[in-house]
């Protein structure tokens, strides 16, 4: 077939094509990788069993709203890293921010307490099974959003491998949060960004061998 | 953001293939035939310039390439320069065979050169190597069928459904999911 041929056999077979089907199919993957999130917390963890009294804590907020904002800026950059040629450009500081601001609030509450306090402050009781829970209710999301980027064509698969799983840590922190007791700035900066961080560090290894096209 | 292009000849070239391929994603099956015809000849320089150990894979990198561009065109952002998309794709395809030829050579990559994309025009077909046809004959019937039927015979995807039994729906899936196992049996040959 010379290149001619190909052309008018392309040309023949285009349908129009939907202008949001990037953020369709990468909307989709995040709405069935939340909802696998909620049942696998639900099946392996249960939530915490205060949650009624949460809502007028506002540790349990920020709880929620530090993987959200990472969510947020990671489905940015998702989308951005999903088509050829965008680069992520200003979402790095929409990651950074959020980090740096809980990591200000830690060090503040460390600051303010005595050093007899402050291990209890880091390490909270559920240090050692934060990370693998929240990497666990991640595993959903994780799937889903591979499977959407394998129907797209990023670029540069390890960056766009490490954003997806970084997208899906912060669906797994989010809904973890509803389960972890542990209420406390230092916590949440070492050990809910350790646990973000392993799907993140999954998906860069994972992107180039799997996202190819 | 939009980039000042150094040159003007560039951005020239840059506007009146965005508005072609825009036509095209919207479903204008000549301005989207106008747009392939004439990114082939670009692609061909671009490559060839980029491949001198290796001439005669220049003209299957440019198949290679296009049908890539066709099955990932719902990637492209209407409000994005033309010109990163398209080097985009083809320097990703660039690297995938130079990483198959030799896995030292994907390393010497010239930074600068996206806004070269435009700039070499390079109408000289040569044979490609690899027969597309075969590739697409080895497809199976579900595939192939719909994609050969629409493009012969321009026929419609209500006739090609009526003439070959197959639902309107698994003729719309038998030419996407057939396009894009072209492009995976493509990879396989390298």
């Amino acid at each position: 077939m010379n290149t001619d041929e190909l052309v008018s056999l392309l040309a023949a077979n285009a349908a129009p094509v939907d202008r949001h089907a990037v953020s369709r199919r990468l909307g989709l993957a995040l709405a069935w990788g939340s909802l696998g999130a909620a049942l696998l917390l639900a099946l392996a963890f249960g939530v915490r069993a205060d949650l009624g009294q949460m809502p007028l804590v506002p540790m349990f907020w920020l709880k929620l709203a530090f993987p959200a904002c990472l969510a947020a800026a990671g489905l940015v950059a998702v989308a951005r890293l999903s088509r050829p040629g965008m680069r992520p450009g200003g979402v790095w500081a929409g990651l950074g921010l959020p980090v740096l601001l809980v990591w200000l609030m830690a060090g503040q509450a460390l600051v303010n307490a005595t050093p007899a306090q402050r291990p209890a402050l880091v390490f909270g009781t559920t240090w050692a099974s934060c990370p693998f829970g929240i990497a666990l209710l991640s595993v959903p999301a994780f799937v889903a959003l591979f499977w959407a980027m394998k129907g797209l064509a990023p670029t540069r698969p390890a960056l766009a491998g490490a954003g997806a799983g970084l997208l899906a840590g912060a669906v797994g922190a989010f809904a973890y949060a509803f389960h972890c007791t542990e209420m406390t700035a230092p916590f949440l900066a070492v050990w809910y960004l350790a646990g973000m961080a392993l799907p993140a560090m999954a998906g860069a290894l994972l992107g180039p061998r799997l996202l190819r096209w | 953001m939009e980039r000042i292009p150094r040159d003007s000849r560039n951005a020239d070239n840059e506007l009146r293939l965005k508005k072609l391929l825009l036509q095209g994603l919207d479903g204008d099956a000549t301005a989207y035939h106008a747009f392939l015809k004439e990114l082939s000849p670009y692609l061909r320089g671009f490559f060839r310039r980029r491949l001198f150990q290796w001439p005669d894979e220049v003209e299957d990198l440019v198949q290679e390439t296009l049908l890539a561009v066709h099955n990932q065109r719902h990637t492209y952002r209407m409000d994005q320069p033309l010109t990163p998309w398209v080097h985009a794709i083809a320097r990703y395809k660039l690297m995938d065979l130079l990483r198959a030829r030799m896995s030292h050579e994907a390393l010497n990559d010239p930074l600068d050169d996206e806004l070269e994309v435009f700039g070499v025009s390079d109408a000289d077909a040569a044979d490609a190597r690899r027969d597309l046809g075969r590739l697409l004959a080895r497809l199976p019937d579900r595939q192939r069928l719909p994609i050969v039927h629409v493009k012969l015979e321009g026929l419609s995807v209500v006739e090609v459904a009526q003439m070959t039994g197959m639902s309107e729906s698994a003729v719309k899936i038998g030419v996407h999911r057939g396009l894009k196992a072209l492009a995976a049996r493509i990879k396989g040959s390298l």
